[in-house]
């Protein structure tokens, strides 16, 4: 990616998110509340750091971000208010809306699928409609 | 009419080389009351103020206008020479022709116009000049120190030693506060009670000080120097004067239930007690709650052991009234109640506690004898994990904690890291934290020292949940220097709860008019200049109440409050600071909206008897200043919609003047 | 001495500045000879509350052709929270300055503390400018002050 590219995609990603990167002061308490953390290449602390430093190029290409759970324990623990879950969701999104790169096949999912977690599109329903 | 003298200072060539003085001394003669001017090298020199004297005495002057420097540098210095000259000190005014005109203006021409302006509005002003006087106030020679922590009793103690009376309000049955139920201290690690009780017993026996343990400020009057205080001391069920404290009846009683607060409802104690054995002033107390004598009137044991006849059944509340010139807040501080922090299980399991429950159960005193085991089965940890930072540094808009460091966690929990391994060789223990803040003498070595010497695994990353499962406690967290996440079976976790101002400050901030910040410390005076003073004249702050402290912290502001106590109270009386409101009360119509602008609460309402034309009377409410309480910001008289509230020294009259000369 | 005789427009401006913050400013200006215009004549008062709007207004039926006003930032005001009380009363009065027939810009609320020589001259300055644009202020003026 270009540097530009990457800069408005930076800003694309905290758009959608909501979320403010600089509120961070790095306790890591994401990390350590987050059940899907042994799948993951990269963490939720290091998501926040990695946008912060506008390093996305790797959270864009790793499996990591389709790990997440969305189970919102890191929203709800995180003690600034930081919301990493959403920042993930975000990637995910402008992943999955990046024009001219190979999308995604409903044939490609099973091979994607982890048998030991739960689906994050259910996961994910479960919480948008329990409420 | 007045008769002003205007003196137009050179300031040798700081104004004269920009302002033609001659020209401003010539160009305001024919002013309206001015019947004299002159123009000289240092009006501020020696030969300069006997020339005003001279010149006061000679033309029979009433108001000066002095053409000079900042009146920030030498309103003061002029008048004084006023004083000296015998005319009042506020019958002078400055036109500051250095600082806001010769220095800043390069042309002779236009500095010369603005000077002349300038010394216009002065002019214009003085004309409208009253002579004022500062009020006077007598000062009580008492201190008020609400709080027996170590804060308090510090301040005190310095009040005391200086030869004044202090009364020391406790809200609890003794003095000694949160530093009685610590264990050791760091970053010397002397134990807190060997250091702290020798000055409880000080403060018992000191002639100056009164404890009133058990009691509450309930309302509080007044202004600085005299302060009108009512303290309801409640009842005890025990008469303080005879009780010796033997401790007989805390043994007889059959009410064994009782959670014992002083150890953090760890243990109990019975109906009749005494919190600690070396609680000042040593008396039993009797829990209402629990006292099935108090309760349905059956028992009476305590009584019928007491040698001494103290137990009184039938006391009830007593209510204090004092004058004090002075009162200092050392209302202390509270860990945060932890009941919201789920993912760390406080409320699910015993074993998870906080900071100050674990001093309990180090302290030789408390309810193990200072044995560390686990509430839950009274058996030693042999893994322990302390979390810091539960409730400091939060979000502001955050349901739970605290947006503020609390910063006193770091360091005990290094203390009490090294203590669990200086005991207890074979625990494992981990410290997980964010930062590592010891910014004091000592601190850093000390926290280094529980790293490198007694081996305590720190941690950078937070514990994300705790899970009590069986007899452990499942610890889940991330390391993220390795990152990597970790999973500890830990027998026992240890929270670093963020501390919060006591609850009481609140309500006592607002009978004090003392300002508080959204966390409930009390601001100070000034943040930098001022540390121990409250904005509100005669409040001191001393302590956890107004931000987090470490002991030795608490210790040097306590004495720093007490030394401004001091200050004030050596004085007999106040002089005010004259430029205050003031209301006519022919014109104010009582609607209070000065009352509720007022920073200070100097605005008081009054009833008064008006006499009409027709020779009826009539009540009326009024505005009444207090001058000793007002400061003199002018805020009311801007909110006075009757236009009733102005302020001496700065009237709308006067100001309006100057608009006027300066728009000629 | 030459007398200036240009027939440079000079507008009048008032500034009213509080005691402890904005006061002590100018005087810092003043002490590192930072320059702004003569046009500006300094009030003194104790806090910016003290202000009241009818003052400004009469500054204006007086002929003047601006009004400033500086106090302590928000949050540092001596009297705790005079400044406050400031911005809202400043905010009432200069929404209704243009239905007044004096413009809006003619008006300002600035804070300036005791060690913003700079900010002071720099404020000043620009104030003047913008009050010199706008010409003379007449609307206000009235005649029978006029003598």
């Amino acid at each position: 990616m270009e540097k530009n590219d990457i800069q408005n995609t930076v800003k694309e990603i905290i758009r959608i998110s909501g979320v403010n990167p600089k509120k961070c002061i790095k306790c890591g308490k994401c990390s350590g509340t987050c059940p899907a953390y042994d799948e993951m290449e990269y963490h939720p602390h290091q998501f926040v750091s990695m946008v912060d430093m506008g390093d996305i190029e790797p959270l864009l290409e790793s499996p990591s971000i389709f790990k997440c759970l969305s189970c919102m324990a890191c929203v709800d623990r995180c003690p600034r208010g930081v919301e990493p879950a959403k920042l993930i969701e975000a990637i995910r999104s402008v992943k999955q809306r990046m024009q001219g790169s190979n999308h995604m096949k409903p044939d490609d999912i099973p091979a994607l699928l982890d048998e030991e977690l739960p689906q994050q599109a259910i996961v994910s329903a479960l919480r948008k409609y329990m409420k | 009419m007045q008769r002003i003298g205007v003196f137009v200072c050179w300031c040798g060539s700081n104004i004269a080389a920009t302002v033609d003085v001659q020209r401003v001394a010539d160009a305001v003669r024919s002013e309206p009351g001015v019947v004299f001017s002159v123009d000289y090298q240092y009006m501020c020199s020696q030969a300069g103020q006997s020339m005003i004297v001279d010149a006061v005495k000679e033309h029979q002057l009433t108001g000066l206008v002095i053409c000079s420097c900042s009146p920030r540098m030498h309103e003061s210095t002029f008048r004084k020479t006023a004083q000296l000259a015998g005319i009042n000190p506020y019958m002078v005014e400055i036109a500051n022709i250095r600082e806001q005109c010769s220095w800043v203006h390069k042309d002779i021409f236009i500095g010369t116009q603005k000077a002349i302006t300038l010394a216009k509005a002065a002019i214009a002003k003085v004309n409208l000049n009253t002579p004022l006087t500062s009020g006077e106030s007598k000062v009580t020679k008492r201190a008020l120190v609400i709080g027996g922590g170590i804060a308090g009793i510090q301040s005190a103690l310095d009040i005391a030693d200086a030869g004044f009376p202090v009364d020391l309000v406790e809200k609890e049955a003794t003095i000694g506060g949160k530093m009685a139920q610590l264990d050791k201290t760091f970053p010397t690690l002397d134990c807190a009670a060997c250091i702290l009780t020798p000055k409880m017993v000080d403060v018992a026996q000191h002639e100056n000080i009164r404890i009133i343990s058990h009691a509450q400020v309930e309302e509080v009057g007044g202004f600085v120097g005299n302060f009108h205080v009512k303290i309801r001391k409640k009842a005890r069920f025990v008469d303080e004067s005879i009780c010796t404290g033997c401790g007989l009846c805390t043994e007889k009683c059959p009410q064994k239930k009782v959670p014992n607060a002083f150890n953090l409802n760890m243990d109990h104690h019975r109906a009749i007690y005494i919190p600690f054995a070396q609680a000042v002033p040593k008396v039993a107390i009797i829990d209402p709650d629990y006292c099935s004598m108090l309760k349905n009137g059956k028992c009476g044991v305590c009584a019928k052991v007491c040698s001494v006849g103290a137990i009184d059944y039938q006391q009830k509340d007593e209510i204090i009234e004092e004058d004090y010139g002075a009162i200092v807040t050392a209302t202390g501080y509270n860990p945060i109640s932890l009941e919201k922090y789920d993912e760390y299980a406080y409320s699910l399991s015993k074993d998870v506690i906080t900071s100050l429950e674990f001093e309990r159960l180090t302290n030789a005193a408390g309810p193990t004898q200072g044995h560390l085991i686990r509430p839950s089965d009274g058996k030693q940890p042999h893994t322990i994990v302390f979390v810091q930072c539960v409730g400091s540094r939060c979000a502001a808009n955050a349901e739970k904690g605290k947006e503020y460091c609390s910063k006193i966690c770091c360091m005990y929990t290094a203390k009490h890291a090294m203590l669990v391994r200086d005991k207890y060789p074979d625990t494992e223990v981990y410290v997980f934290y964010i930062d590592v803040r010891t910014p004091g003498k000592s601190f850093d070595e000390f926290y280094r020292r529980a790293v490198e010497e007694y081996g305590v695994h720190y941690i950078k990353g937070m514990v994300g949940k705790v899970i009590p499962e069986g007899n452990t406690l499942k610890v889940q967290a991330s390391d993220l220097l390795m990152n990597k996440q970790l999973h500890i079976d830990a027998d026992l976790v240890v929270l670093a709860a963020a501390i919060e101002p006591d609850r009481s400050a609140r309500p006592l901030a607002t009978m004090l008019t003392a300002s508080m910040d959204t966390n409930d410390f009390f601001t100070e005076a000034h943040p930098k200049l001022r540390p121990v003073e409250s904005p509100t004249a005669g409040i001191f702050l001393s302590g956890t109440c107004q931000g987090p402290k470490d002991i030795p912290e608490t210790v040097s502001q306590a004495s720093a409050a007490a030394a401004k106590v001091i200050g004030l109270l050596c004085k007999n009386t106040l002089k005010g600071n004259p430029c205050v409101a003031v209301s006519d009360e022919m014109m104010c119509n009582g609607c209070s909206s000065c009352a509720n602008v007022c920073p200070y609460g100097a605005i008081t309402y009054e009833s008064k008897e008006f006499r009409m034309p027709d020779r009826t009377t009539r009540m009326r409410r009024v505005a009444k200043v207090n001058p000793a309480v007002c400061q003199g910001c002018g805020c009311c008289t801007v909110a006075c919609p009757s236009g009733a509230m102005d302020l001496d020294g700065f009237k709308n009259q006067q100001i309006m003047a100057e608009v006027d000369a300066i728009c000629k | 001495m030459q007398i200036n005789n240009t027939t440079e427009f000079r507008p009048k401006i008032v500034a009213f500045c509080c005691n402890w913050c904005s006061y002590a400013g100018a005087d810092l200006a003043g002490n590192n000879r930072l320059s702004y215009p003569a046009d500006i004549k300094i009030i003194r008062v104790p806090c910016s509350c003290r202000v009241n709007p009818t003052f400004i207004l009469r500054a204006f039926q007086r002929g003047a052709d601006g009004v400033i006003l500086c106090g302590c930032h928000p949050g540092d005001c001596h009297y705790t929270s005079g400044n406050y009380y400031t911005r809202r009363r400043m905010t009432l009065l200069f929404s209704m300055m243009n239905y007044l027939g004096i413009e809006k810009e003619r008006t300002r609320v600035e804070w300036v503390s005791a060690a913003e020589g700079a900010k002071f001259a720099a404020v000043m300055q620009d104030f003047a400018q913008t009050v010199a644009a706008l010409g003379e202020s007449k609307r206000l003026e009235d005649l029978r002050c006029k003598q």
